[in-house]
């Protein structure tokens, strides 16, 4: 559908800077485990970015650097023209303009599908309560869902949780969206319903990093595909030429054993 | 019908379709009614059997003696220990209420001077006001029942129990306060100053501060590792000995920190707990959205930690409700100890004394432990059903 790079970036990506996420150099470890390796990756606004590799490549712990939910030891990442450092004030800030989907979708269990929404517009963004239900409900629609509004997120199907989790990462009006292997947990029936949530997404121009296996996505939205194996990023390529003519043999390896 | 035969072709033939749903019967009758509560609680087992037997030979063994005791063979009248004696009654005697009647403002209001004792019923009142209005989940403005509770009752109350001369109210020293009084003012004082301690001191133990978690852990460790009574033995002799000379913290004063502090220890560890129990996933998620630190604490996490820890953290109410008793060690006299005082009284001394005054003490300790234990049993129910997953 939608393989062309983005044209200008609509109203709700209002990046400050043309690069969104620049990560230089970055390494980290994990103990004495070397899990980063000297990444670096370049994220342009409104870009769509999917990450694939096989499991423990490192590209949740990547895509979990950008927002500080994992803090790196070298290099640096400025997300938005903010570098991520040791300060609390600048993570903070970053948090409330990425938003991030989860495996788990994470919900708050013990709040409503509505609540969930609200809580970070009203506390973080410190919107009226009526004020954010109306753009809580906004978003529910935009992922279809509005009927659940009043349930709890265990009353809910697996792939309505996930796009609960998509309208309330929508709810901050993120200038980037962090998606970590978003459809691994569902169902098989319910993986169609959230890929086509984060298809619209895409075609609204918002910034994507996506962890995923899903290769079909990948080909339909990324403007680029990110590979990686044991902590580094071993090729970077257009769905295209990476698809057709994978360079490196790891990722034709790799490849190979997904596509059949 | 149709489904026996559907089920033999789905064996004749390999493939089947079905071409009805099939209706729902009701459970067979053994699973339903009152036979089959018996047979599922009672009689499910062997084992079941003869517990639910032995069982049974033990109420019917014990419930007479309780009843005889308190009801039958007790003495109802009397102006002194006479009316509760077997060698002048000339019958089997068992409880002797007049002692207890007689005694009872005593056992409620300690040596509270007489003239003064409608504060403590007043105190009493706002008490069961403020426990009505936030503990009720129904009740009517219970944000205002919240700042009732815990900022205006506690200041009234103050003011109302140890007086206050401006406004007319003599002092009265709380060497005086006794009974029930001192029960439930130390047992409140605990129940409302641990949960928010303990709070602290389990976030504080979990913190990436090293200066705050060694603190808190140590704090918790040490508490943890003395008796109750040697705390208040610390509270009561050591403290003196840490403040200047010309203020010497009231007795009552040192029991209630000694009492919150150790109870606040125990607390933390069952917050600490209920915290451990919270899936990563919810911090990450809490994050994610940029709630600050105390933000994702208030909202996301402790709601859902004390939610799981509840059925602990009555525990800890109900036997810190008991372990106020120890306060006589420094010298207060709270329910159990004015009945110990009461019941050597040679007025009415008696061989039934004792367990009648014994059995008040535990009849009241009953009642209100096993209200805490149920009342935290309806809330977990109400919760459960609030998010069923």
């Amino acid at each position: 559908m939608n393989t062309v790079a983005s044209t200008a970036p609509q109203k709700r990506t209002r990046l400050t800077t043309p690069v969104a996420v620049d990560i230089i150099n970055m390494n980290k470890w994990y103990g004495d485990f070397h899990v980063l390796r000297d990444i670096n990756l370049k994220v342009m606004g409104g870009e769509r970015i999917v990450i694939c590799g096989p499991s423990g490549s490192g590209k949740s712990t990547m895509i979990r650097c950008v927002n500080q939910l994992e803090e790196h030891q070298s290099g640096r990442i400025i997300v938005d023209g903010v570098e991520l450092t040791n300060d609390l004030k600048k993570i903070d800030e970053v948090r409330r303009d990425v938003g991030m989907v989860f495996q788990h979708f994470n919900l708050f269990p013990h709040l409503t599908v509505l609540e969930n929404c609200t809580l970070a517009p009203i506390w973080v963004r410190k919107m009226p309560k009526r004020e954010a239900e109306e753009l809580a409900l906004r978003y529910l629609k935009r992922v279809k869902i509005p009927e659940q509004a009043n349930k709890y997120p265990g009353q809910l199907s697996g792939g309505q949780q996930q796009r609960v989790a998509i309208a309330r990462a929508l709810c901050m009006n993120p200038k980037i969206m962090l998606f970590d292997e978003p459809t691994s947990a569902l169902d098989p029936e319910m993986v169609k319903e959230v890929l086509d949530t984060m298809v619209g997404l895409a075609d609204d121009g918002m910034t994507m990093l996506v962890v995923t296996h899903e290769m079909g996505f990948a080909r339909q939205v990324a403007n680029r595909i990110v590979f990686m194996d044991e902590g580094q990023i071993v090729e970077s390529n257009v769905p295209e030429e990476f698809f057709a003519h994978p360079q490196h043999e790891r990722t034709k390896l790799f490849l190979s054993q997904i596509l059949r | 019908m149709s489904m026996s035969d559907e089920g033999e072709l789905a064996i004749a033939n390999m493939g089947f379709v079905r071409r009805e749903q099939l209706p729902p019967q009701p459970p067979p009758r053994r699973m339903t009614g009152p036979i089959g509560w018996v047979r599922e609680n009672l009689l499910s087992t062997p084992l079941n059997i003869v517990l639910t037997i032995l069982v049974a030979l033990l109420l019917a063994w014990v419930i007479p003696e309780i009843v005889n005791f308190l009801f039958i063979d007790a003495v109802w009248t009397g102006m002194d220990r006479d009316a509760c004696r077997e060698v002048v009654q000339h019958r089997e005697i068992g409880a002797c209420w007049p002692f207890v009647w007689e005694r009872l403002p005593y056992f409620i209001y300690g040596s509270y001077p007489g003239p003064e004792r409608w504060r403590v019923d007043v105190f009493f009142a706002l008490l069961a006001v403020a426990v009505v209005w936030t503990l009720w989940l129904g009740a009517p403005r219970r944000d205002i029942g919240m700042v009732y509770a815990f900022v205006l009752m506690p200041v009234a109350s103050f003011i109302l129990l140890h007086g206050f001369e401006v406004i007319g109210l003599p002092v009265v020293d709380t060497v005086l306060w006794g009974g029930v009084l001192v029960t439930i003012v130390v047992a409140s004082v605990g129940i409302v100053a641990s949960l928010p301690l303990g709070i602290l001191l389990a976030l504080g133990r979990r913190s990436h501060m090293p200066a705050v978690r060694l603190f808190s852990t140590i704090f918790i460790e040490f508490v943890r590792g003395v008796p109750l009574v040697t705390v208040l033995f610390m509270a009561s002799v050591m403290l003196p000995l840490f403040v200047p000379d010309n203020f010497e913290p009231d007795k009552l004063l040192r029991a209630l920190i000694g009492i919150a502090l150790f109870a606040s220890a125990y607390m933390a560890e069952v917050v600490r707990a209920g915290l451990q129990a919270i899936p990563k996933g919810q911090f990450e998620g809490a994050m994610a959205v940029g709630l600050t630190y105390w933000q994702r604490m208030r909202l996301i996490i402790l709601p859902q930690a004390l939610k799981t820890t509840i059925p602990n953290i009555v525990n800890n109410y109900v036997a810190l409700f008991k372990d106020t008793t120890l306060v006589f060690i420094v010298g207060i006299f709270d329910l159990l100890r004015t009945i110990e005082v009461a019941r050597i009284d040679p007025k009415w001394a008696a061989p039934v004394t004792s367990t009648t005054g014994y059995a008040v003490a535990a009849i009241f300790y009953l009642v209100f432990c096993y209200g805490m234990s149920r009342y935290a049993r309806a809330v977990e129910t109400r919760l459960a059903q609030s998010d069923r997953r």
